[in-house]
This record gives structure tokens, sequence and C-alpha cells, in this order.
């Protein structure tokens, strides 16, 4: 089921030997090239790069600030992409209805719903693992319980989950993340525990075992590093889905509020406009979230073929 | 089995009750109504008489057993919006959701079927590999995204179906159905095909890999053997048995795609259930919401039970593992 411990362990820390000989075989070389072998993972792992480097960069990409009043120009607003606006400068994208630059509001929504994706995929993937370390380790009426819970939350839909939250919650960034936390921690959960029940009957986690080492320390220390493989793959899928599942709360108008809108905000904001033709308001934040989703999914898929041991030559 | 049946119907009903605490807990003491329903110009003579006939006033443990007791006789409270019995304005709204979950599971099934089938028969087909690729597409888009794009197209620049609404409707066993009038019809069509997306995908995956796991095995070679037509052996002999799990996996996705229904009945104003539950959450009409979770949570909670205990009539591993466990 999984690589066997040192290798794996060495992964996730991943040191680089500075003066080793260039052709000597390191886990994370080999895993780098297993990587690369795969032309469209590569060439949508550096499409990943460069979408959080322009989310990251987004003040001094974007031409205009779209949430600082000032800059903006009512009588912009609207304009297709291409056009020359007032300011002097062309609107890539054309315009919403203020004004707003699509170019620009896309890079800064872009940044939201990175952070928000990232953000609550980061605190289900520490939650889920602990809980799912927890379940297997300790096992018994613990694990029976975390489980039960697990596969009662895995029998609705995300969807459903997620509103029944923001109903009792109301909108708000910190409300979504709490959402999507909620809807996703069961995936990691119940993934660690599988990968956890095999290797703690292990000869390692025996060992550390006999030397007394303390509950926190097998768990984390020992134990935690050899289920990491599985989790990275999961974790890199979740990423995918919570942005999605933002977006869509976000359409739906139970996301983030307007002052800081997200991709989803942004496409919910030219939905009125999509009736009478003026597509670009929904139609390129909409590309910018799709090519988001496909390659960190694309990036998942190959980092499932080659974390898999079974796949490997 | 009667053991297992009786423990099974146990652990619902308590997953049940654990909701309906959960659903008053996080509704009635998250937010406040008197906000937003009362009128601020009100003075406090009339605040406190509406609080009081909205029962708001009463100790929250009170209120619970309240709920509890009328929701077991069927009442859910009455709308704060549109002062009717909650479970009768989802009641009425019902038919139109299920309507639409229905054609876009016929979608899935037609739709993801035939595809699924070709792209198992010929796996290495370049037609194939773009059903594959489009089937990720499914999987990985945002619905609502679709659902505009599809507005954008066949409504705006084409203009060949409308985008809103439901049409005109027609009467059948005293409920107003859209696909039995042309325009009803018309109106479905794209709402149904958005809301399927998911499913065509998930169809198309299980048939190819249910068609290609059923080619190799000797019963398939055996009628080829025969001399019996590749037709005949594939509409028949494989498609008969890739047709249990596919079944099987559309029927347990029909409450997701309820569910799901959310969003697209957003975006083509499509009158049903979870166009109901969204706007009753913008002004907080907490027995709406209430009772749309409870009918949702409780047909899930029924669908689960129906399936867990098909599975363990046709197949008693599951249910002697269970006793162990």
């Amino acid at each position: 089921m999984t690589p066997p411990p040192a290798e794996a362990a060495t992964l996730g820390a991943a040191p680089l030997p500075a003066a080793a000989p260039p052709r000597e075989e390191t886990p994370l070389r080999r895993f780098v090239a297993d990587f690369a072998e795969s032309r469209v993972a590569l060439g949508a792992f550096a499409c990943f790069v460069a979408i959080v480097l322009a989310a990251l960069f987004a003040p001094w990409i974007a031409p205009q600030n779209p949430y600082d009043l000032a800059q903006l120009d009512i009588m912009d607003g609207r304009m297709p992409p291409g056009t020359v606006g007032g300011a002097g400068f062309t609107y890539l994208l054309g315009t919403d209805d203020q004004g707003r630059d699509m170019f620009s509001g896309i890079l800064y929504g872009l940044r939201i719903s990175l952070a928000v994706g990232a953000g609550s995929a980061f605190i289900a993937f520490c939650v889920g693992t602990a809980l799912g370390l927890i379940a297997a380790y300790f096992g018994g009426r613990t694990d029976t319980i975390i489980m039960r819970v697990v596969d009662l939350q895995l029998s609705f839909p995300s969807i459903l989950v997620a509103l029944m939250i923001l109903a009792f919650l109301g909108k708000g960034i910190l409300n979504v993340v709490i959402a999507i936390v909620v809807v996703e921690w069961a995936y990691y959960a119940r993934t660690v525990r599988g990968t956890a029940l095999v290797e703690r009957r292990r000869e390692y986690i025996e060992a550390a075992t006999c030397l007394a080492l303390s509950h926190s320390r097998i768990v984390f220390r020992h134990l935690l590093p050899n289920c990491m493989p599985p989790l990275i793959v999961i974790g890199t899928m979740q990423i995918a889905r919570a942005i999605a599942l933002e977006a869509t709360l976000s359409f739906l108008g139970l996301g983030v509020p307007v002052t800081e809108p997200s991709l989803g905000l942004l496409i919910a904001n030219g939905y009125e406009y999509m009736l009478s033709g003026r597509y670009w308001i929904s139609f390129y934040p909409g590309i910018a979230l799709l090519v988001t989703i496909v390659v960190i999914n694309l990036v998942g898929d190959q980092l499932r073929d080659v974390l898999n041991p079974r796949l490997r030559r | 089995m009667t053991v297992y049946l009786i423990r099974r119907l146990m652990q619902s009903a308590l997953v049940v009750l654990a909701m309906t605490v959960i659903l008053f807990l996080g509704v009635y003491a998250i937010g406040d109504p008197v906000e937003i329903l009362i009128s601020p110009d009100a003075d406090q003579i009339e605040r406190e008489r509406a609080i009081a006939a909205l029962g708001l006033d009463k100790p929250l443990w009170l209120q619970y057993v309240t709920f509890l007791q009328n929701a077991m006789r069927g009442d859910l409270g009455r709308s704060f919006v549109f002062n009717e019995p909650a479970l009768k304005l989802i009641l009425q709204k019902m038919p139109a959701t299920l309507e639409l979950a229905f054609a876009a599971t016929i979608f899935a099934v037609l739709i993801g079927l035939p595809l699924g089938l070709w792209a198992g028969l010929r796996p290495d087909a370049l037609s194939s590999r773009v059903i594959m690729a489009g089937s990720i597409l499914g999987f990985s888009l945002p619905t609502f995204w679709v659902g505009l794009m599809l507005i954008m197209v066949f409504a705006v620049q084409l203009g060949w179906l409308p985008s809103t609404g439901r049409g005109p409707t027609a009467e059948f066993l005293g409920v107003q159905w859209s696909f039995l009038t042309l325009q009803g019809l018309r109106h479905l069509v794209l709402p149904a095909f958005n809301l399927s997306l998911f499913k065509i995908s998930l169809v198309i995956r299980l048939t190819r890999a249910g068609v290609r796991e059923t080619v190799l095995m000797d019963y398939v070679k055996f009628a080829r053997a025969k001399g019996l037509s590749p037709r005949r052996v594939i509409f028949v002999h494989v498609l008969k048995n890739i047709m249990i799990p596919v079944l099987t996996v559309t029927a347990l996705e029909f409450g997701s795609t309820i569910a799901f229904s959310v969003v697209t009945e957003s975006i083509f104003a499509w009158p049903g259930m979870g166009k109901l539950i969204i706007d009753s959450i913008y002004v907080l009409d907490r027995p709406v919401i209430v009772a749309y979770l409870m009918i949702i949570v409780f047909m899930f909670i029924v669908l689960n039970f129906a399936v867990d205990v098909m599975y363990s009539a046709l197949d008693p591993r599951v249910r002697l593992q269970d006793q162990r466990g």
C-alpha cells in the first residue's frame, strides 16, 4: 500500500545535499523525474505556479486597484474587452457595471479564491488527519465514534452540509472557511485512517512503542510521515474542490461579502448582464476559475500516479 | 435479518433525532429574526406582540419541545414571510424539483451510457480519449458557470431555448408539471442538462470501467465464439451486466441531485425547493429553512436505509460483518 518508511520520510522533509554528485538517485530527484514524465502534468504545474504568482503579485500586475473607488470611472461601465478607457489603459477583458477593469478584478478575485481554498483545505487537512490518526492508533470505541461521524457526513452531499452551516452562521469569509472545513475533514480522516491502520502494525511502530515513547511522539513523528503520500494527493484534489465550493457558495450569495469578491462572486455579478449579451463580466472570471481547478486536478492526478507504490517501476 | 433491520432502523431514528437537535439549535440559537421581520419603526408593544406571536419569547428548550411535538404532527412551523405552513410551501415546490431531478437522471443515462459504452469498447481511439477528457471536465467544472454558459449560448446567442422559469404547466394527478406541455419541455432542457453534467460524467466512467471488465469475461468470449452478432453481444450480454452498478449508483445519486438542484434552480429561476431555500436563507425565514433541511435529511436517511437493507438482503456478508463489528 505505502512505500517503505525511510523513503517516504525523506520525501516529506526533502533535504537536498549540497555537494552531492549530479547523478545520485535521491527520493526527491526520483519524485521530480517521475512527475516530469508527463508533459501535461508539468505544463499544469507551471500554469499553477503562474496563477499563484499572479495572485500574489496582483497589486503590481493589475492596471488598477478594483476596490479603490477613486480609480474607478463609472463612465467606463460595461465596456467590451479591448476598449481603451478614460484612465488611458486598455481594458483587456472589459469592465463591469461600475467601470471596474475585469482583468484587475480577476487577479484580486484569484487571491481570495486561492486563499480561501488553500486555507480551508489546510485546516481540514490538520483536523481530519489528527482525528484519522487518533482513530487508527487508539482503535476501539474512539475509532468507532470518529468513523461513524465520518460515514454519516460523507453520506450527505457537500453542498447540503455547507448550506446548513451557512444557514446557521450567515455569510462571510470565515464562515465559508468553517463550512468547507466541516465538509472536507472527513475525506482526510478516512484516507489517513486506512493508511495508518496498515502502518501501525509495522515493526518501526512496535520499536517506538518498546522505547516507551509518548503516544503523541509516535503518532506525529513516526506514524504521520509514513501516511503522507496519499494525504498529499487527497490534499491537492481537496484544494480544487474547496475553490469550486467557495465559488458556488459565493455565486449563491452565501459566501464572501461584496467588498471582497472572489471569482464566484464576480461571476454572479455578471449574471444579470448575460441576458443582454454582455458575456465578458461572467465569462472571464469563469475561465480563470476553470483553469485553476483543472490545473490543480491535473497536478493531483499525476501526484497520485507518482506516489502510488503499486505503479512504481 | 430481523435483528439487523431493527438495529439499522434504530440507528436511523437516532440520526434523525440528532439532526433535529442540530438543526434546531443551529437555526434558532444563531441570528435574530426579530430584527429582520419586524419593521424598525414598530414600538415596543408591537415588537413584543410579534415576538409572542412567533413564540420567540419562550426558553430555548421549550421551543425545541414544541418544535419536536409539532414536527411529529407534520407541522414544521409557519413561514415568517409568507405566513403559510412551511411544510406546505415546500411540498408545493417539490414537484418542480423532482421533475428537474428526474429529467437530469434520464439525461445522465441517455447520454452517459452510450458514450461510456463507446469509450469502453474502443479504449484507445481518439474519440474515446475526447469522451474521457470531457468526463473529467464534467467532474471539475463548477456547475453554476456551465449553467451561465448554456444560457449564453443557447438562450442569448442562438435563441433556441428559454432560460428562465418553468413555462406553462399542465395538471396531472393534481400537480402541475412542465413536461406535459411542449413549451414546458423546452424550459426543462437547459436546467436538466446543467444538473445532469456531473452525473453524465459519472455514468460514462462507470460504464466504461464496466465494459472494459466485462468484455474480457468468459461468457462474452463464449457468446462471440457461438457466432452471435457483435450487436447482440454488446447490447444483450455486456449491457445487461453493467446496468446493475450503473443503475445502483444513479439511484443513489438521486438524493444529491436534489441537493445540488439548489444551484441549478438559482441560475435558471426554476421555481423549486432549492430556489425557495436560498430565498429563505436571504431573509432568515427559519421555519422554511428548518423544514427544507429536515425533509432533505430525512430523505437521505431513508434512501441510505433502503440501500443498506437491500444490500444486506442480497449479500449476507454485509449483515454478518455488521453483527461482528
